[in-house]
């Protein structure tokens, strides 16, 4: 690997630069190598991420750490770096092109205000690929896909990423020069900083549309787009802030995991798999899972699988449970040996499984609901006719499983209480159900 | 002692004992809890975890994270990994130990985001240009996307790649009782670094094994990294020696060294008439079926691939021998069964279990497919 060169972060053994005469390309690495000596930074703790197009081929030319990726994703192996480390010094080099492509990850790293400076090589097209139009490519320019001129209008650059949060952005040319002091104002910035330098690709843009050195700056002003600093504005960096938050957690231990012990016995021979048809917002899947806790405090075998709708606020909810004193491979429930329906929203959902049921099974039904299709034996639950506070739907679940154990000795009831997790008037109340729901005549 | 949890949970308790520090995901069901477990419990173990912008974001925060030192981890589904595409060409170009996770749901596109599939069997293996090879891993139950999870970080490091692991819906979301002792803790091995003194040579011909080791950027060495065909000094070359070197040794490095990464459960019965080749959430209907065969009389051998690329394709001929029929169950309209028939060349009948509906294959099927039923 080739040694650092007093004076310079460039490596005189790859020079010249490859770029086409009158480019610009060279004169922004010349300048940015001057900001980085003048900024005295420690090349081993810099990285150089450059884009793809002409751009892409700095790095190679710095004695710094050296990351050459994907078109447009520049910023966001940037962000990987600066947050895995957030000490380095991280400087983009991307074109107009990767500002286009990569234009998300722009101003999500301005909104982060995520500690990296990006340097746009801003020649108006894609020079690597054959003068194609850019998102910044002036309205009526041609280019190569552009032979009728320009009908898109320009992205402001500088503009987009200022107003979704970076906190230094500039635009400024090739020939500007004060463009290296501007570069260590950008690198100074804890935050994210942007700077827009235009520059003339002599391939392609620059003669198509007689672009020179004086009508750079005609054509930033035609635009609206004038050059200088433009926003400066200091905020908390992203990477710094998230581990002062961390930190300011205190010691909080990751999960653990929480194992249960089997203080109980069940009167399970084979398993027994069950359907638990509710609605959203009534407790559904929590006495389900206590159920299923109350199992494995039993010394069963359980698996539990819920469905509800993306909208979880509303529609149906189904468990299927199953418990057995053996190991569960197969964890389907396609026809349930109890299904317990408490709502129509579940009861529209379990339909088809409930005619599939066999003869010998059992279906609970809350006795407001419409009749049902199956051949299993259905018991009504008269739910609506309790007394006070066992009346309201949240309990209904826990209220049908407190039936079942006394019907089914499964498991104890106790085994049940005991796995309704949480203090207050609400568990307290949840537990009370379960003997509610023994006690249903 | 028994615990009530779930794959997602699994995964995310390992990732943290294989000393993950980086995680950068996307919404999206249903490997969201891998993403709000990690979210919430790196910064707690001094690591961090960020949701992107994007799956594209996510992919290339990682590979930036690894390259200054970071042990980094995802989780998506399907549609993530279609975003991901080309970045895993980058992972594999560079040489970057990163875990991706993915909760495969029903497809093709938005397909049904709660429905649970194996349709990305062959995409995982051959989703970003160039065809080289991946490591991917295919826990069968809870307990196993703990452990494959400790695995797929330990070959993630001894081969320097991309290594997936290929789960489900069923399998990340559904809850299953699982004796602690089957959170079988199987050791990660250290990142292979580079003397922190010397000459650094970041992809060098002969690296011992295959794979170079790493330097951190930012550490003692200056490192360069790129999505180009490169030199052994990582600078972009054109030169046909160099290219074929690079390329060959991406290859070889995973494919001569199949034995450290074929991983099976052999539950094999001599003279057996029938083979069935499962993974995955399958696996369990499959060994159901087994068992009721083998009940009934028939001569059955099972065969589970925890790591179904590169395909173990020894163990499957030896499993294989002297059978009559090979049942390959799978969610999916018989990606794996190709993989199988290949490996067979014609020595016994292939025959797929196959569902695409988004419910889960019976034991059933299984045994009605064989003739065993």
């Amino acid at each position: 690997m080739t040694k650092p060169t007093p004076g310079t972060f460039l490596d005189p053994e790859t020079l010249p630069f490859p770029f086409c005469p009158g480019c610009g390309h060279g004169t922004i690495l010349e300048k940015l190598d001057e900001a980085l000596v003048r900024r005295g930074s420690d090349p081993k703790r810099l990285v150089i991420v450059t884009d793809i197009g002409c751009a892409g081929l700095s790095d190679r030319h710095f004695t710094t750490n050296a990351f050459h990726g994907l078109h447009g994703r520049s910023v966001t192996y940037a962000t990987g770096l600066k947050l895995a480390d957030p000490g380095l010094d991280v400087v983009v080099l991307m074109g107009d092109g990767g500002c286009g492509i990569g234009g998300h990850h722009l101003i999500n790293a301005a909104r982060r205000n995520i500690g990296i400076t990006v340097i746009v090589f801003n020649n108006l097209n894609y020079g690597m690929t054959g003068g194609e139009h850019s998102v910044s490519t002036p309205p009526g320019a041609i280019t190569a896909t552009t032979p009728l001129g320009q009908l898109e209008r320009p992205m402001d650059i500088c503009a987009t990423v200022g107003v979704n949060g970076a906190s230094f952005v500039a635009r400024s040319s090739t020939f500007e020069p004060d463009l290296a002091d501007v570069f260590v104002q950008a690198l100074e910035n804890p935050g994210f900083s942007l700077v827009d330098t235009w520059e003339l690709c002599t391939a392609y843009f620059a003669p198509a549309n007689r672009l020179n050195r004086s009508a750079i700056g005609e054509v930033q002003e035609a635009l609206g787009m004038p050059g200088g600093v433009l926003h400066h504005a200091p905020r908390g960096e992203y990477a710094a802030t998230y581990r002062e938050s961390a930190a300011s957690q205190g010691r909080l231990a990751p999960r653990q995991g929480s194992p249960l012990e089997s203080t109980y016995g069940h009167q399970l021979e084979a398993p027994i798999r069950l359907l638990l048809a509710g609605a959203a917002g009534k407790k559904t899947v929590s006495a389900a899972g206590a159920l299923a806790r109350a199992g494995i405090r039993s010394g069963l075998f359980v698996t539990q699988r819920d469905d509800y709708p993306v909208t979880v606020k509303t529609g149906h909810v189904l468990s299927q449970l199953i418990l057995s004193p053996r190991e569960i491979l197969y964890s389907g429930v396609p026809t349930p040996d109890v299904a317990i329906v408490l709502f129509p929203e579940g009861l529209a959902k379990a339909r088809g499984n409930l005619a599939a049921m066999a003869p010998g099974a059992t279906v609970y039904l809350e006795s407001s609901l419409p009749e049902i299709e199956t051949r299993a034996s259905v018991i009504p639950l008269d739910l609506q006719g309790l007394p006070g506070w066992e009346r309201k739907k949240e309990f209904w679940a826990l209220i049908a499983l407190g039936r079942l154990l006394r019907d089914t000795p499964i498991l104890s009831l106790e085994a049940l209480v005991e796995s309704i997790g949480g203090e207050g008037d609400l568990a307290q109340r949840q537990r009370g159900a379960v003997g509610a729901g023994a006690s249903l005549t | 002692m028994r615990e009530f949890i779930d794959g997602a949970e699994a995964i995310s308790r390992a990732a943290i004992r294989a000393g993950c520090n980086f995680f950068a995901g996307y919404p999206i069901t249903p490997a969201t809890p891998i993403l709000l477990h990690l979210t919430r419990d790196l910064p707690r173990v001094g690591g961090v975890a960020i949701q992107a912008e994007d799956e594209i974001a996510a992919m290339g925060m990682r590979i930036g994270a690894a390259m200054a030192g970071s042990r980094v981890m995802t989780a998506t589904s399907g549609p993530g990994i279609s975003l991901y595409s080309e970045n895993i060409g980058l992972a594999i170009m560079g040489e970057v130990p990163m875990v991706i996770v993915d909760a495969q749901r029903m497809g093709p596109a938005t397909g049904a985001a709660t429905t649970t599939a194996q349709g990305d069997v062959q995409f995982l293996r051959w989703g970003t240009s160039g065809g080289y090879p991946v490591i991917v891993l295919s826990p069968w139950s809870v307990a196993s996307c703990f452990t494959l999870t400790l695995r797929a970080f330990d070959l993630a490091e001894r081969f320097r790649t991309p290594v997936f692991l290929a789960t489900d819906k069923e399998m990340v979301l559904g809850r299953t009782t699982v004796p602690v002792e089957d959170l079988v803790e199987i050791p990660v091995r250290e990142r292979r670094m580079a003397p922190p003194d010397g000459t650094f040579i970041p992809y060098p011909e002969d690296a011992p094994l295959g794979v170079p080791e790493m330097a951190v950027m930012g550490g003692p060495h200056i490192v360069r990294f790129t999505t180009s065909s490169h030199d052994a000094r990582g600078h972009l070359t054109k030169a046909p020696a160099a290219v074929g070197a690079l390329n060959e040794r991406l290859t070889r490095k995973i494919e001569d060294h199949l034995e450290e990464i074929e991983w099976v459960r052999e539950d094999l019965e001599p003279d057996a008439d029938t083979l069935v080749v499962s993974y995955g959430t399958t696996a369990r209907a499959s060994r159901e079926a087994v068992e009721a065969a083998r009940g009934a009389g028939h001569r059955v051998s099972h065969l589970i691939v925890e790591s179904i690329w590169p395909v173990p394709e020894a163990a499957i001929l030896r499993a294989a021998e002297g059978v009559q029929q090979v049942l390959v169950p799978e969610l999916n309209t018989g990606q794996y069964r190709r993989e199988v028939e290949r490996v067979m060349g014609g020595q016994a009948a292939v025959v797929g279990v196959n569902r695409v509906d988004g419910e889960l294959i019976t034991p059933l099927e299984i045994l009605e497919a064989g003739g065993l039923s």
